[in-house]
């Protein structure tokens, strides 16, 4: 498949020649007061793939991906994950689908007044509603152990270093077993050699879990470990689609500057 | 339609319309089952225990310093004697209530905001909600409950070091056991002082806890709405308990003393 340069004026439709969309984004505005961040965005998530959307500071990444938790709500278009639309779920239907959508956010987002374990424990006792100390355990042993951290289960936050708060952070999304898997920039802030094994982790664990991601990210190398389909966020809309290969050897200036 | 409400004004009502709403989400998240007994019991640790020795102290200087302002113009009277009853009745109905409820306000509702406000620029709260969980029930619903019930207890403390302080005080000029101490201060006190009194640092708890919670949950991204959050939170809730003992003692005076 060859790079596609997306016209914001048409309708545009991305497509990449799967079929089963489990996140479906149609024509969506998005503003905060004058400010339009968001505008006639297009895009679907295909089952089982990896989605790396590449953009500039400020372009709506970030809001796009909170837009489909349900954190922020659009001004107008459609916005469906696994065939229903966001804006109109009840809070009882949004917390399932919350609950098959992981959102490990920039920072980890780890609840600072409690230790690893007790933040592995948390969606197990709130949301899954475990009581069985023993199965509770378990499931936190493997999931650290996943990420390689095994070792740091008493630890509190404050203790970790920024690439071992992702880990833990990626492991509580993990726990709760998601379909939809959402990365708001995963190795923002960490050294080359810890944003490569961050990337690795994200893929195993996609591969483990079966999910489908959208990775939101600057980090091109990655965009490249991780993403099988690339989408530029440019002004509000996506103005290109293709693989990493595709996009770095394409035509287009702007797009091409990301992998300069 | 044009807006003929200028922006501030539209802002207040905004802000007092969200506050209503939040309010009604903690009533509504009170009664849904789930509730966080650790997490609960964890807020009345640090809302009460943690408290003590500042609002121990407090209480006590207040007693003490009441004693020795008074003593001499009330010696000039010759109402000495009234000493103990009139610093247990202004101490019990009015100064310890309102003194308490401000210093919690300083400790607790600027603590309560700074965390909850450090939370939501971390995003630990939004962390929370999209993992399925509900924040309110976990965060607010625990702190505003805690300081119901841990501001009265912490009042009710003061105001008995408040008599101690009082006691200490009358001892330097005078010689007076703590039994007849207690017997003046307690025998012009009725049913109906210590009740309303009471009864009014439950809604300076609330008070405390829920505009802590508001300010820090709703505080805006950046580092800086920490500080505004914890600033804001002593600010309004000060303003709450002024503006609450005011209508308590107008209410006291119309039912309980009638």
């Amino acid at each position: 498949m060859s790079e596609t340069i997306i016209d914001n004026k048409e309708e545009a439709k991305v497509t990449s020649g799967k079929t089963e969309a489990v996140v479906e984004i149609r024509e969506l505005d998005m503003a905060f007061g004058t400010k339009v961040v968001l505008k006639g965005l297009t895009m679907d998530l295909f089952k089982g793939e990896n989605l790396v959307v590449l953009g500039k500071s400020g372009t709506g990444k970030s809001v796009m991906i909170k837009c489909m938790v349900g954190l922020l709500t659009q001004n107008a278009g459609s916005l469906k994950i696994f065939g229903k639309e966001v804006k109109d779920l009840k809070e009882q239907e949004l917390k399932e689908i919350r609950i098959r959508t992981g959102f490990l956010f920039q920072s980890g987002a780890l609840y600072d007044s409690m230790t690893v374990e007790q933040n592995l424990e948390f969606p197990l006792t709130r949301v899954l509603k475990l009581t069985d100390k023993d199965e509770i355990r378990q499931r936190i042993e493997e999931v650290l152990e996943g990420v390689g951290l095994s070792d740091a289960i008493d630890k509190m936050p404050s203790d970790l270093s920024g690439g071992m708060r992702k880990r833990v952070g990626l492991a509580r999304t993990l726990i709760l077993k998601p379909e939809i898997m959402l990365y708001d920039e995963p190795t923002t802030g960490l050294d080359p050699i810890t944003s490569r094994e961050i990337s690795e982790l994200m893929l195993e664990m996609q591969k483990k879990y079966q999910t489908s991601s959208v990775i939101i990210t600057h980090d091109m190398a990655c965009a490249k470990i991780t993403g099988d389909r690339v989408l530029v966020l440019n002004q509000g809309a996506f103005i290109a689609e293709g693989t990493y290969e595709e996009l770095e050897n394409g035509q287009d200036e702007l797009v091409r500057s990301f992998f300069k | 339609m044009a807006n003929i409400m200028p922006a501030g004004l539209t802002r207040q009502f905004v802000a007092a319309g969200d506050q209503v709403t939040f309010m009604g989400t903690f009533f509504r998240n009170i009664f849904r089952g789930g509730f966080e007994w650790n997490e609960f019991l964890r807020q009345c640790f640090i809302i009460g225990y943690k408290s003590l020795s500042l609002v121990g102290i407090t209480g006590f200087i207040l007693g003490f310093v009441l004693t020795l302002q008074s003593e001499p113009t009330m010696k000039e009277f010759g109402a000495e004697s009234y000493v103990p009853s009139m610093v247990a009745i202004s101490v019990i109905r009015e100064i310890g209530p309102v003194i308490i409820a401000l210093i919690c306000a300083g400790k607790i509702a600027s603590s309560i905001g700074a965390e909850l406000g450090s939370m939501k620029v971390s995003e630990q709260i939004d962390a929370m909600e999209v993992s399925g969980a509900n924040p309110i029930q976990y965060l607010v619903v625990t702190r505003i409950i805690a300081c119901i019930i841990m501001i009265p207890l912490l009042t009710l403390m003061a105001d008995a070091l408040a008599l101690m302080g009082g006691f200490m005080a009358s001892n330097i000029s005078n010689d007076m056991t703590l039994t007849l101490y207690f017997n003046k201060a307690f025998s012009a006190l009725v049913f109906a002082d210590l009740v309303p009194a009471v009864i009014k640092t439950i809604f300076f708890g609330f008070a405390i806890g829920f505009v802590g919670c508001y300010k820090g949950y709703n505080s805006d991204r950046g580092t800086e709405s920490v500080g505004v959050a914890a600033n804001s939170a002593v600010v309004s809730a000060s303003l709450w308990i002024i503006v609450l003992d005011a209508i308590a003692v107008q209410l006291t005076s119309v039912f309980a003393y009638s």
